[in-house]
């Protein structure tokens, strides 16, 4: 009998406070008005752009803990908001101990981890990396739905086609542009950033050279494309001290025109967050217009 | 002193070609003459390219490939032991180590000399640790092994800093230090380079009386009136210098200190003296035709330096380990 209470994952008193706290946060969705009544009670997310769409999301008392990537400033667009709960380092072990109604990953986290999550019964929802305009919609919509919040990812997907709407008034002629970064790499158009810079008004000159996606660019082939600007970002953790940086202080790159505009959390993650980008985009190339 | 003339003019004028060639290649594809024009001129974004990227490339490679067989003429004369050279003993790996911390501890950012200062001493430490472990009476074997063990740590540590830091790059660059390249250098790292190297160059060139009398023995040597005391402390600052400074700019390149000396052995004969100077053109030679061969194999890829040269050294490498087997 000792033994059995022992080994009782859950003693009665910790199943009370449990079923107290899920029938607290019904009640407070309720409130709300808009969450589901089978909405997830114990969300973890594992992976810093599910944070940032839960936090936009979910219902506070929904969220039971975040990746630590969430509430570091260097690389989370959304980190004063995400210091308000704890955090976890996405191991198998501390997110079943967590004891989630629903664990939210990325379809590229650890594979690993997420088949381990899958052996121990948890729910998990992953999400793509959303690369263009569309699948951003699509991440909200379906964030919107797992966490039992529909009417709030409506309403998100409405604010953030109106604010698209307004940026994207039709470019008086389209800049070429390059995205480069550190390690001579530029990113190509089917990348976030890419569909970022593009709904800005420019043409990325990755493309003339056959990099979808993106890839190495030698400086040479960026000097020879002589692009109109070389959009480069801000705020990359890390790379200050990384010899992969060297590229960025080359003289014949000092040659050309140079825009830090976008800060680098905010383009790191398919969220309405990607707005900033476009407008920081927007400005410089009217600001071209104008010269 | 010098090798015959006719060999030397023949080394010149081969790594003459293979500079103006190097200048000549690139993923931009500007046609010879055009490039040559705008080299002179520094007209335009093709004058960009070849005074401010190309231009400081060719330099290094030169630099650098004669620094690395100059460093492994060297060593192989004073440990009298054909299969001392930088990137086996770990005298390369140790500079790699000094560099990246170098960078990672952000001494580089307020200070650009400490890039090739603290990977001359990573260099130097080694190349002492080495020949304290395995002087010139040790055998082959001690000498590889103790290499092996200085590599292996060295190549640890590197990994361990890079891991640590909050670097999003890290992968990459242990690939780099370990490997290699001379991508998207600029004249920056050709002028925090060359003082070490003609340092070291200097240095190495005063051993040459003193590593031809090494060959009969210590004690022919003592009694020639060399202080070999000195001549290991120049040796140790030499070396440390040619590869802590190429290191620093152009990550760990391998095998070039091998091949070069065993290249040029059988043409000038087995005195140090000459070696030096004809190891060091034929490094020379070595290194710019790899990065060529680097840019015409995946021009957009990055191929890394040190893969190459191993391609071509380790076999070799392979086969003085199987000549010294049977010669055992």
């Amino acid at each position: 009998m000792a033994c059995a209470a022992a080994s009782d994952p859950r003693p009665s008193g910790a199943a009370f406070a449990r079923r107290a706290g899920a029938a607290l946060a019904v009640a407070l969705a309720l409130v709300a008005g808009s969450a589901r009544a089978d909405a997830p009670a114990r969300v973890v997310s594992m992976n810093l752009c599910t944070d940032q769409l839960a936090l936009l999301l979910a219902d506070p008392a929904q969220i039971v803990s975040l990746s630590y990537m969430a509430s570091d400033p260097a690389a989370s667009a959304m980190a004063e908001q995400a210091a308000a709960y704890p955090t976890n380092r996405g191991r198998a072990e501390e997110l079943y101990l967590l004891r989630p109604d629903l664990v939210l990953a990325s379809t590229f986290s650890s594979p690993g981890t997420l088949s381990m999550l899958d052996r121990l019964g948890l729910d998990v929802a992953t999400f793509p990396p959303g690369a263009t305009m569309d699948e951003l919609r699509q991440a909200i919509t379906d964030m919107g739905a797992a966490l039992g919040q529909p009417q709030r990812a409506a309403a998100l997907l409405a604010g953030f086609d109106a604010q698209l709407a307004v940026l994207s008034a039709p470019p008086l002629r389209r800049p070429r542009a390059a995205l480069y970064s550190e390690g001579s790499y530029a990113s190509g158009a089917r990348t976030l950033e890419g569909q970022v810079l593009q709904a800005a008004g420019f043409d990325n000159i990755a493309t003339e050279h056959g990099l979808d996606w993106g890839g190495r660019m030698p400086l040479e082939v960026l000097v020879m494309s002589a692009p109109e600007v070389v959009v480069t970002e801000t705020g990359r953790p890390g790379s200050q001290r990384a010899r992969a940086q060297a590229v960025l202080n080359h003289p014949a790159l000092a040659q050309m025109r140079r825009a830090d505009v976008v800060a680098h959390q905010d383009w790191i993650c398919a969220t309405p967050r990607v707005l900033d980008a476009i407008a920081a985009l927007t400005d410089l190339r009217r600001q071209m217009e104008r010269e | 002193m010098i090798p015959s003339p006719r060999l030397t003019q023949a080394l010149l004028a081969l790594v003459a070609c293979l500079f103006v060639a190097s200048l000549l290649t690139g993923p931009a594809g500007i046609p010879p003459g055009r490039g040559l024009v705008a080299l002179l001129t520094g007209q335009g974004a093709e004058g960009l390219v070849m005074r401010e990227i190309r231009l400081p490339r060719a330099i290094l490679g030169l630099a650098i490939g004669a620094a690395l067989g100059l460093a492994g003429a060297a060593m192989q004369g004073f440990l009298r032991n054909p299969l001392a050279e930088p990137g086996l003993i770990g005298t390369s790996a140790a500079a790699a180590l000094g560099a990246v911390l170098a960078i990672h501890t952000g001494i580089y950012a307020s200070f650009a000399l400490a890039l090739p200062l603290m990977a001359l001493v990573g260099a130097g430490v080694s190349t002492g640790v080495i020949l304290a472990l395995a002087g010139p009476r040790g055998s082959a074997l001690s000498l590889i092994l103790a290499g092996i063990a200085v590599s292996s740590l060295a190549g640890a540590l590197t990994s361990l800093v890079l891991n640590l830091a909050p670097n999003p790059y890290a992968a990459s660059e242990i690939v780099f230090w370990m490997m290699g390249s001379l991508a998207d250098r600029s004249l920056l790292h050709v002028a925090l380079a060359l003082p070490f190297l003609a340092l070291g160059a200097a240095l190495i060139a005063t051993t040459g009386r003193g590593l031809d009398a090494l060959t009969l023995g210590e004690d022919a040597a003592a009694s020639l009136g060399i202080n070999l005391t000195r001549l290991r402390l120049k040796l140790v600052l030499g070396v440390a210098a040619l590869v802590g400074a190429s290191v620093a700019v152009a990550g760990a390149v391998g095998f070039v200190g091998l091949i070069a000396p065993h290249l040029m052995r059988r043409a000038v004969g087995a005195r140090p003296s000459r070696l030096l100077p004809a190891s060091a053109l034929t490094g020379a030679a070595i290194l710019l035709a790899a990065d060529i061969a680097t840019r015409v194999i995946a021009p957009e890829r990055d191929l890394k330096l040190g893969v190459l040269t191993a391609l071509v050294g380790a076999p070799f490498f392979l086969h003085l380990v199987r000549r010294m087997a049977r010669e055992v």
